[in-house]
C-alpha cells in the first residue's frame, strides 16, 4: 500500500483547514473565469433594455438630480460652497461604489448557491469579480462626473483638484476592503438565520445617513457633538471628505481619520477572509 | 512504483436532518461552547447509519461513513448503490464541492467534476456565452477552450442557435450544450455523476461513446456514478457498492453489479414463503405459497442440482381452462425461457403446482420469476412480477478459467469427438 506524504499529493481534502488560506494560487489559475464573471456582469447587466450601458450613467443623475433638489434646494443643506451638482455627484458615486462591493460581497452565496453545489472552483474568484466589476462601473460613472466637472469649471465654480487626489486608489481600495469585509461577514450570518437579512438591509440604507453623503462633515451643528462623534466613528466618513477633498478641493481631509479607516479596513479584510474560509466549507450543507 | 491516483481515508460525512430553526441555534451555541473549551463535537457522537426508510430517532445522519479505498490511475471506478446510499455525496466531497466531516482524501492531479449537466449557464447569455462560462466553471482555460470551440458546438449538434440566449433554448437543447461543454474537459480525473441520461435516444449514444473514449483513452481515472447498469458494466473496470452509507464492496464490476442487485432484492426477496397471499381481482383464488424446495440442506442453488419451484393457490370456486407459465429472467429482466403447464381446470381447494427444473440446464445467474395464470389463453387472472428470486451457484470448477460463463442458460450437451 502506499504510504506517501503528504506532499506528493497534488490536491489534499480534509474536514478543517487551519489558519488563513486564499488559495490565491489557484485564483490566478482561474483568471479566466474572473474575467468571464465580470463580463458576464456588464453584458447581462443591460441585456435585452433599450437603453443599454446608458443606464449606467441615467441612475446616478437621477439621484443626483433628486439630492440636489431635495437636500439642496428644499433642507438647504450646506455644501461647503460647491455647486451642489458636484457635490452630491460625487457623494452619490462613491456611495454606490461602497454599495456595490458590498452587495457583491454579500452575495457571494446565495447568489451562486446553484454553481457551488455543483462544481468546485475557488469561491474567493466570485467575490472578487463582484469587487472588479465595481471598480470598473465606478470609472465609467467617474467619466459622467467628470463631464459635469469641466462644465461647472468653465462656470468659474470655486473647485480644483490637488494633489490629494493621488490618495483616490487608496480610497477607492480601502471602500472595497469594508465593502467586501462587512458583506462577507453579512452572508456568513444570513445564509444560516435568514432573520438578519431583513435586518441588514435596511441598516445598509440607513448607514448612509450616517455618512457624509448628502452633507459635508462640517454642515454638522456644535451642539450635536454625540452626532459628530457616531458620523467620526464610521470608517467610510473620513474617506468619502478625503475623496471630495482631493476632487473638489473643498472638505475636511483628516489623516487621524483616515488611518483610523486603513486600521478598520484592515482588520474588518482579515474577518472577512478568516470568515469566508469557514463559510466556503460548509455553506453547501447549510444554505 | 505505486500509482495510485486517489486514496480515500475514513471518510464520513454527517448531515442534519428537518430544517434549519430556532433548534438549530441551540446545537450551535452547544457546540461552540463545547469547542471553545476544547472538547470534542458532542453531536459528532449522535447520528444514526443512513436508511432513509427506517424513522429517524436522532436530529443527525451519517451519510458517510468510514470510506476507505483507493483508486489506480486510469481506473475507471463505478459507484453503485441504491437512492440515498452515500454516491452523491462521496462524489460531492472529492469534487470538494462540500467538506467531509472526519476523514480525508489525498489525490494526484486536475479533478473536474461533472455533478450536473450546464452548471453556471445563465439564461440571458448565449450559448456561445455560456461555452465560455461554462468551461471556465469546470476549470478550463480560456485557450482549450477556444481550441475546442467548434468541436463541442459540432458535438452539441446546435450550431444554428449558438448566438440565442439559453433562455430561448428547448431543455434538451440546454443539457445537449451542457454536455457538450463538460465532455471536452481534460483533467487527470473525472468525476461524473448520472449526467448520461440526458437528451433523446440519439444524444445519449454519443454521450457514453464520449464517456468511453474519455475513459479508455490517456490512463485517466474516472469515477462514475450511474443507476443504468448497462452502462456502468460497459463503461467501469472496477466497482464499488455503497449501502447505508457505508462501503460493503469493492472490486470487479461485474461482481460488484452482482451484489448489489442481490442486495436490492433482499428487502424483497421471496425465497422459501409468501407471506401475503397475493388475490386476484375477482377474488376467486388466492396464491399462498411460493417457494423452492430443493433436497440438499445448505439450501443453496447448485447448477447440477435439480430443484423444484412450488405454488401453492387456494381455488375459492372452480376454475376452467387455464394454465400457469413462469417466465425466467436474467439480471436485467430479459427473458431467458418461458415454460407453461398444459391447460387444465381446477376445482375448489388447495392444489400445489411444482416445477421441475432440471440439472445443468441454468447457468450461474440470478434469475427472477415472472408468475402468470392465464384463462381460456386470453384473461389473465393474475401476474406476480419478481415472484421468485435465485441465484444460481457453481460448485467449483477444474482447470484454470474461473471466470463467469456467460449466457442466460447452460444446459450440459453431449459431445462427440470423431
Amino acid at each position: 500500500m502506499n504510504t506517501a506524504k503528504d506532499d506528493d499529493w497534488d490536491i489534499v481534502i480534509k474536514p478543517k483547514e487551519k489558519g488563513i488560506h486564499l488559495h490565491l494560487k489557484e485564483v490566478w489559475r482561474y483568471k479566466d473565469l474572473l474575467y468571464l464573471y465580470v463580463k458576464r456582469d456588464f453584458i447581462s447587466t443591460y441585456k435585452q433594455t433599450i437603453l443599454g450601458p446608458l443606464w449606467f450613467f441615467i441612475q446616478p443623475i437621477f439621484s443626483t438630480l433628486i439630492f440636489t433638489l431635495v437636500f439642496g434646494g428644499i433642507a438647504q443643506i450646506s455644501t461647503d460652497g460647491l455647486p451642489p451638482m458636484l457635490f452630491y455627484m460625487a457623494g452619490v458615486l462613491c456611495w454606490n461604489y461602497f454599495t456595490d462591493c458590498l452587495s457583491r460581497s454579500s452575495g457571494t452565496f446565495m447568489g451562486n448557491a446553484g454553481v457551488f453545489s455543483k462544481v468546485y472552483f475557488p469561491r474567493l474568484v466570485v467575490p472578487i469579480a463582484g469587487l472588479v466589476s465595481a471598480v470598473l462601473k465606478m470609472f465609467i460613472q467617474l467619466l459622467l462626473f467628470f463631464s459635469i466637472y469641466i462644465y461647472f469649471l468653465f462656470q468659474g465654480s470655486p473647485i480644483g483638484v490637488n494633489s490629494y487626489v493621488l490618495l483616490f486608489p487608496l480610497l477607492i481600495t480601502m471602500m472595497a476592503g469594508i465593502g467586501f469585509g462587512i458583506g462577507i461577514i453579512i452572508s456568513s450570518v444570513t445564509i444560516k438565520y435568514r432573520d438578519l437579512n431583513i435586518l441588514f438591509s435596511f441598516a445598509i440604507g440607513l448607514m448612509m445617513y450616517i455618512t457624509p453623503v448628502i452633507y459635508p462633515l462640517s454642515a454638522i451643528p456644535a451642539k450635536y457633538g454625540a452626532l459628530k462623534w457616531v458620523i467620526q466613528l464610521n470608517p467610510l466618513s473620513s474617506i468619502f471628505e478625503a475623496f471630495r477633498f482631493g476632487m473638489l478641493g473643498t472638505g475636511n481631509l483628516s489623516w487621524g481619520g483616515l488611518l483610523y479607516s486603513s486600521i478598520f479596513t484592515v482588520v474588518v479584510v482579515l474577518i472577512g477572509i478568516v470568515t469566508f474560509n469557514k463559510v466556503e466549507r460548509r455553506f453547501v450543507d447549510i444554505v | 512504483m505505486s500509482n495510485i491516483s486517489i486514496e480515500f481515508e475514513n471518510i464520513s460525512k454527517q448531515y442534519r436532518l428537518g430544517t434549519i430553526g430556532t433548534g438549530t441555534l441551540t446545537h450551535d451555541l452547544n457546540r461552540w461552547w463545547h469547542l471553545m473549551r476544547g472538547k470534542e463535537d458532542p453531536y459528532l457522537k449522535v447520528g444514526e447509519v443512513n436508511d432513509r426508510s427506517i424513522k429517524a430517532t436522532s436530529d443527525y445522519v451519517w451519510a458517510l461513513k468510514d470510506i476507505s479505498f483507493s483508486v489506480e490511475q486510469g481506473e475507471v471506478l463505478g459507484i453503485i448503490g441504491k437512492n440515498g446510499a452515500g454516491k452523491s455525496t462521496l462524489l460531492k466531497i472529492l469534487s470538494r464541492v462540500t467538506s467531509p466531516t472526519t476523514g480525508s482524501i489525498k489525490a494526484k492531479g486536475r479533478i473536474a467534476s461533472l455533478l450536473e449537466v450546464g452548471t453556471g449557464f445563465h439564461s440571458e447569455l448565449t450559448g456561445r456565452e455560456n461555452i465560455y462560462m461554462n468551461g471556465a466553471i469546470l476549470g478550463m482555460t480560456r485557450r482549450e477552450i477556444v481550441s475546442k470551440f467548434d468541436e463541442i458546438v459540432d458535438f452539441s449538434g446546435i450550431e444554428k442557435y449558438i448566438d440565442t440566449p439559453v433562455k430561448r433554448y428547448s431543455s434538451g437543447m440546454t443539457v445537449r450544450l451542457g454536455f457538450a461543454v463538460a465532455a471536452h474537459l481534460e483533467p487527470e480525473i473525472l468525476v461524473v455523476d448520472e449526467v448520461l441520461a440526458v437528451g433523446d435516444a440519439e444524444f445519449q449514444k454519443k454521450a457514453i461513446g464520449k464517456m468511453k473514449d474519455v475513459s479508455q483513452g490517456g490512463g485517466r481515472t474516472v469515477l462514475f456514478v450511474s443507476h443504468n447498469m448497462t452502462a456502468v458494466k460497459s463503461l467501469c473496470t472496477k466497482g464499488l457498492l455503497l449501502e447505508n452509507g457505508i462501503s460493503t464492496y469493492s472490486g470487479s464490476i461485474d461482481s460488484t453489479i452482482n451484489r448489489y442487485i442481490a442486495g436490492t432484492r433482499d428487502s424483497l426477496r421471496i425465497t422459501n414463503n409468501v407471506n401475503q397471499h397475493i388475490k386476484t381481482s375477482e377474488d376467486n383464488l388466492v396464491l399462498e405459497e411460493i417457494y423452492i424446495s430443493t433436497n440438499n440442506e445448505h439450501g443453496v442453488l447448485y447448477i447440477d442440482e435439480a430443484f423444484e419451484c412450488c405454488f401453492k393457490i387456494d381455488f375459492k370456486e372452480r376454475i376452467d381452462n387455464f394454465n400457469l407459465s413462469l417466465s425466467f429472467c436474467d439480471e436485467v429482466g430479459a427473458t431467458v425461457f418461458v415454460t407453461t403447464t398444459a391447460v387444465v381446470s381446477c376445482e375448489r381447494g388447495e392444489k400445489l403446482f411444482k416445477c421441475n427444473i432440471p440439472a445443468n440446464l441454468l447457468n450461474t445467474n440470478l434469475y427472477s420469476l415472472i408468475l402468470l395464470l392465464v384463462k381460456n389463453s386470453s384473461q389473465v387472472l393474475t401476474r406476480v412480477d419478481n415472484a421468485l428470486f435465485f441465484e444460481m451457484h457453481e460448485k467449483g470448477r477444474e482447470g484454470t478459467y474461473f471466470e463467469k460463463f456467460g449466457g442466460g442458460i447452460r444446459p450440459l450437451l453431449k459431445w462427440e469427438i470423431i
